[in-house]
């Protein structure tokens, strides 16, 4: 499988819209203006008016919808193949929230249309948030954040607030070393520092470092549970009580809540705030890269600072026309949950179509639903864990020996192998060392095989790392393809690693300069 | 340049940075070691302090960027800017390819030249490294 | 699969890893799940319950508008290869959404004149406390001076997110505050005295184009007027220990309305050094509000200190043009705490409709759809106003979007009007806080929107007024 028998539709030289079309085409027939002869230069004076216009594609219709559908096909997705991309939780995404996320009721809704003629989102919203305050367990719930690193920033400017409104000026926070990248950059944001926390060696918080750093300094510790290395942190509730007993708040990064949901609840765990990543657990389409959507819920006592507006429901009130009934409305902190808002992070309330497909994959699921998918999700990892622990290679040895998972050190099971949550990190180093084939070559060579890689390299702490997150709504079938993947691709690296080290052969294209990228950045058409 | 070197007749910060003190005793140029940029990998980036700017021991005076990473470079020794390398702003490969001779970043003019005591020579500075 | 684990049961899994006093131990409190047809009824529904564009003639606007999407953008919106995939970070299989994000800060490139565009980031209001951020790591300063023709959501937004950045904003009042004749646009004097007197500490003078209002601005004016006003201010240069010489100057950065861009003056030909900006009118939906994108031009020097993701050129090993993530040590995962942003989204499905609607209009498309919504807003404008009980509240130039006032309470105005299946707007003093906005009405217009529909706010709007002012004469 190595030459290039790519179709000729994918491997056609990439031309952008900008390089396609004639002067003159056109697909959007304006309108006729339709009020009368208006000299458009009496309206606006001249020296605000565009004197030329900007070189956008003059193309038909027909030119469009090819070349966009042309370019549609070089691109991997979900829909197509496994995706086991870790902490994204790539799994499938149903079209059913399409539909409903088109009707025009939601679609074509104004954001500020009357709360009386807007009772059905209004509704939606309400119920949306008391799902995920039951999820959470935290009671209340602000939809606004845009996506998951919103919501971590509006999760530490709640902290700063709490402590500010206690007199308090607290500088740090805590976060692991494996923590996400955007925590720290999140923190700088919201103008405090980050220390970071050592991990033990089952892949923990390290509680001694912990403890050596829990002062009166600390606003807070941001951590994921589980941990970007597919462990359950077996010590958060004694975390949890180093970080209170100074005063901090504890804050749950969602990236990871596929493994829990129904089983453990980060506020049960002791947390004040956690965010969602609509996208991850929620089925929000990844698009390619966005939208998302990260709602946060917090505890009582950190719910007079957040983000107003959020969603009240009122009884007795008009809406419906029918009083006594409940009604909805848009409450700026006229309770205690906002009523020192930090104040708004975004225009208007929200990625409302996202709270759509939310609502929507949670009425789908129900609460034994949504247990059963974390379950699901948790046995999909460990099989495959041992599936890849397991595998034979032809030359004799096994795929976890090359590719080995360094944590969590103990929690051996029966057979003495490891248990992971939803997602679990093994280590290139080995088989860069026996094969000189590193976890990028394995990642390209994976591509060949149609299935796209999991995430590498990353978390930093181990080498040449590889995150695995397969999902609940992979079948057995794909697990067992892809841990034979990975073997043939060992197997083959074995005879002769320059195979890999040059992969990927078949997709649109190969390699990519991305120093070239770099140094000298082009990021738009030359149309000159 | 392909092979580790660390050569004998400079000092060198543990955060991996190297100074050349002059004869005079008063001026330094400075840079960053083979083992930064190989840790980096290809350099693309690299914006020159301004002249006359001050460099305080061990706080950073820029950055360098490669694809991967953008890494902090930290002042050896206190000074003030006198010379900055246009060359290597403007083909920052070169910090990769000879980061000791025509990679150099910033001559200083040293305010306290004392300070080259606490920096590391070529053995204890390879030694230090083996220990990471 | 157990067997395979090596664990005798799927409980044995979670109470291996979860201690006991974490685990939930009962079912979620939630509704049991149903079937899609039943989710699909429970949610069509709700959607009934909402009065949309599609129910009512709605002149809302104030930063979301009912434009019209036509429908290959849905279907290319709903693919497989655009829908579902991550961000593009194995790049030799993700060409389809690399591409697109190129010809997308193409587009905006163009769009705004300004040479560089990263491949979008949340929402308007967002975008613009973004540059400010970017504005502070860039000079320094501490200071954000912001004109009140920003959306009242915007000024909002940066005054959160200021607190967190370590910065403050001062609001520059708009002309003839205060007076119910008002010019509504940035006072050019306090404009330059508030940039003048923060001398080295302002990091970013913003204002918005048109702004809030429906107003045009003099961009060019605004912008040469914060760098004269900086250079003759209190100090200059004052470069960091070891930062590059900057000179003193605040970056201007102004908020744009893109549908308006082919027909008023680009930002990039106005001194401005950023443009940021909602890019719902562009090809996506309303959806009460989101998702949609925000868009980010910048001049060149801001490239490497820009937010967000962006695409480059490059080459493969076999010489083929390809696109790849590039300048990825801004975002958050490489440079951690030392990034420029904490953004890990592009909102790609949104910025695809948004280029694609751009191609779809075209270079003339974009100025004639420019052109009908000045005359059409113009017609509406004159025709309002020619009412008993409805003034102008400026009679600024204005291209999509104007306010009135109207000469009894909004609330009861409106209600009627809601009662007649139309929405004749914002009200105005809702959304700013304004003394000088009440009565106020912001009316949007959009290519939808024809002479008849606007005949039709007239009368419904002229009836409603007449009778609320004849009740109050009345009582």
């Amino acid at each position: 499988m190595t030459e290039t028998d790519a179709t000729p539709l994918q491997r056609d030289a990439a031309r952008t819209i900008f390089q396609k079309g004639a002067p003159g085409r056109r697909a959007f027939v304006c309108p006729d203006p339709g009020v009368g002869e208006v000299d458009v230069s009496r309206l606006l004076p001249e020296r605000f008016r565009r004197r030329e216009p900007p070189r956008l594609p003059e193309v038909s219709e027909p030119e469009l919808v090819r070349h966009y559908v042309g370019i549609s096909k070089r691109n991997f997705d979900l829909d197509s193949g496994f995706y086991p991309l870790g902490s994204c939780t790539m799994k499938h995404n149903p079209r059913l929230h399409e539909r409903v996320a088109a009707l025009p009721g939601n679609a074509r809704l104004h954001p500020l249309q009357d709360g009386e003629r807007a009772q059905g989102a209004l509704e939606l919203m309400w119920s949306l948030q008391g799902a995920l305050a039951e999820i959470a367990g935290l009671p209340h719930v602000s939809l606004q954040p845009s996506a998951g690193s919103h919501g971590e920033l509006a999760g530490v400017l709640l902290t700063r607030a709490f402590h500010e409104d206690r007199g308090e000026v607290r500088r740090k926070v805590l976060t692991p070393d494996t923590a996400h990248g955007t925590n720290p950059a999140t923190v700088t944001m919201a103008g405090l520092e980050v220390v970071k926390l050592a991990t033990d060696a089952d892949g923990g918080v390290d509680l001694d470092d912990l403890r050596a750093k829990a002062e009166e300094d600390v606003a807070c510790l941001m951590l994921t549970n589980p941990n970007t290395l597919g462990v359950f942190d077996r010590n958060i509730l004694e975390i949890a009580e180093i970080v209170h007993g100074v005063g901090a708040t504890l804050y749950y990064d969602g990236a990871n809540l596929n493994a829990v949901m129904g089983l453990s609840r980060p506020g049960d765990m002791g947390f004040d705030i956690v965010h969602f990543n609509l996208h991850k657990s929620f089925t929000q389409p990844h698009g390619g890269g966005g939208p998302g959507s990260g709602p946060i819920a917090v505890s009582e006592r950190i719910a007079p600072y957040l983000p107003v507006p959020v969603v009240a429901r009122r009884t007795g009130g008009e809406g419906n026309g029918a009083s006594g009934e409940p009604a909805f409305e848009l409450d700026y902190g006229s309770g205690t949950v906002g009523s020192k808002t930090i104040g708004r992070m975004r225009g208007f309330h929200g990625n409302y179509g996202c709270f759509v497909r939310a609502y929507a994959y949670i009425r789908s699921l129900g609460g034994n639903g949504l247990t059963d998918a974390s379950q699901t999700a948790v046995l999909n990892a460990n099989y495959l864990l041992a599936r890849l622990r397991e595998h034979a290679l032809a030359g004799g040895g096994r795929v976890g020996e090359l590719l080995p998972a360094p944590y969590p050190r103990a929690e051996p099971s029966a057979q003495g192998g490891q248990l992971c949550m939803h997602e679990f990190v093994l280590s290139g180093g080995p088989m860069k060392r026996a094969l000189g084939v590193k976890t990028l070559d394995l990642a390209k060579r994976l591509l060949d095989h149609g299935f796209h890689p999991p995430t590498v390299y990353f978390p930093l702490l181990v080498e040449e790392a590889l995150m695995v997150e397969p999902t609940e709504t992979e079948t057995r079938e794909t697990l067992d393809a892809f841990a034979e993947a990975i073997a043939a691709i060992l197997e083959e690296a074995a005879k002769d690693p320059a195979v890999a080290q040059s992969a990927p052969y078949t997709t649109p294209v190969r390699r990519l300069d991305e120093v070239a990228a770099a140094r000298q950045p082009v990021i738009r058409e030359r149309l000159d | 340049m392909a092979l580790a070197s660390y050569p004998d007749d400079l000092l060198y910060h543990p955060e991996h940075d190297w100074a050349r003190v002059e004869q005079d005793g008063q001026h330094a140029t400075l840079g960053i070691t083979w083992y930064a940029q190989d840790q980096l990998g290809e350099v693309v980036f690299f914006e020159s302090p301004a002249l006359g700017a001050t460099l305080s021991k061990d706080e950073p005076y820029t950055e360098v960027e490669s694809v991967k990473a953008v890494s902090d470079v930290v002042a050896p020794l206190s000074g003030e800017v006198v010379e900055v390398n246009a060359a290597v702003a403007e083909n920052p490969h070169t910090i990769n390819e000879d980061p000791y001779g025509a990679g150099w970043l910033v001559k200083v003019r040293l305010s306290d030249p004392s300070e080259r005591e606490a920096l590391l020579d070529a053995a204890a500075y390879r030694a230090s490294l083996n220990g990471s | 699969m157990l067997a395979a684990i090596g664990v005798g049961s799927l409980q044995e899994l979670f109470e291996r890893q979860i201690p006991e006093p974490v685990r939930l131990g009962r079912a979620l409190e939630l509704p049991p799940g149903e079937s899609e047809q039943q989710v699909y009824e429970h949610l069509r529904a709700l959607a009934a319950r909402n009065v949309s564009a599609e129910e009512e003639l709605s002149f809302l606007g104030a930063g979301m508008y009912d434009h019209y999407v036509p429908a290959l953008i849905d279907m290319l919106t709903e693919r497989s290869e655009f829908l579902t995939p991550y961000t593009p970070y194995q790049p030799e299989i993700s060409q389809g959404g690399l591409q697109v994000m190129f010809e997308y800060q193409t587009a905006i490139s163009e769009l705004t004149a300004l040479p560089v565009s990263n491949a979008s980031v949340y929402e308007g209001p967002s975008a613009v406390a973004a540059a400010a951020y970017m504005a502070k790591l860039h000079n320094g300063g501490r200071r954000i001076v912001a004109s009140a023709g920003l959306h009242p959501h915007t000024l909002q937004t940066l005054r959160t997110m200021a607190h967190g950045f370590g910065m403050e904003v001062v609001e520059v009042a708009l002309c003839g505050d205060g007076s119910p004749a008002g010019a509504r646009v940035t006072d050019p004097e306090r404009w330059a005295r508030a940039i003048g007197e923060g001398g080295e500490q302002v990091a970013a003078a913003i204002f918005a184009q048109p702004n809030f209002y429906g107003a045009v601005e003099d961009a060019a004016a605004l912008s040469a007027a914060a760098k004269a006003a900086a250079a003759t201010g209190p100090g200059a240069g004052g470069a960091g220990s070891g930062s590059p010489a900057h000179g003193f100057a605040p970056v201007v950065v102004c908020q744009v309305d893109p549908i308006t861009l082919g027909v008023l003056a680009p930002p990039g030909e106005c001194g401005v050094d950023v443009a940021v900006g909602e890019g719902q009118a562009l090809g996506n939906r309303l959806d009460y509000g989101g998702p949609s994108f925000g868009l980010f031009a910048a001049r060149e020097e801001y490239l490497r200190r820009m937010p967000g993701r962006i695409a480059g050129e490059t080459v493969d090993v076999d010489g083929r043009r390809g696109f790849v993530l590039t300048l990825q040590t801004r975002e958050q995962h490489i440079r951690r705490e030392k990034a420029t942003s904490n953004i890990c989204t592009s909102q790609a499905l949104n910025a695809l409709a948004g280029v694609v609607y751009l191609s779809w209009l075209g270079r003339r498309g974009i100025v004639e759809l420019g052109e009908l919504l000045l005359a059409r807003t113009h017609y509406a404008r004159e025709t309002l106003a020619a009412l008993a009980g409805v003034e102008k509240l400026h009679d600024q130039p204005a291209v999509r979007e104007f306010a009135v006032r109207v000469d009894a309470d909004v609330a009861a105005v409106r209600r009627r009007c809601a009662a007649e299946g139309v929405n004749p707007g914002a009200d105005l003093h809702a959304l700013t806080g304004r003394e000088q906005d009440r009565g106020g009405l912001l009316v949007a217009i959009t290519e939808r929107r024809t002479r008849a529909h606007i005949d039709r706010l007239a009368e419904v709007l002229g009836a409603a007024v007449a009778a609320e002012r004849g009740a109050r004469v009345a009582a």
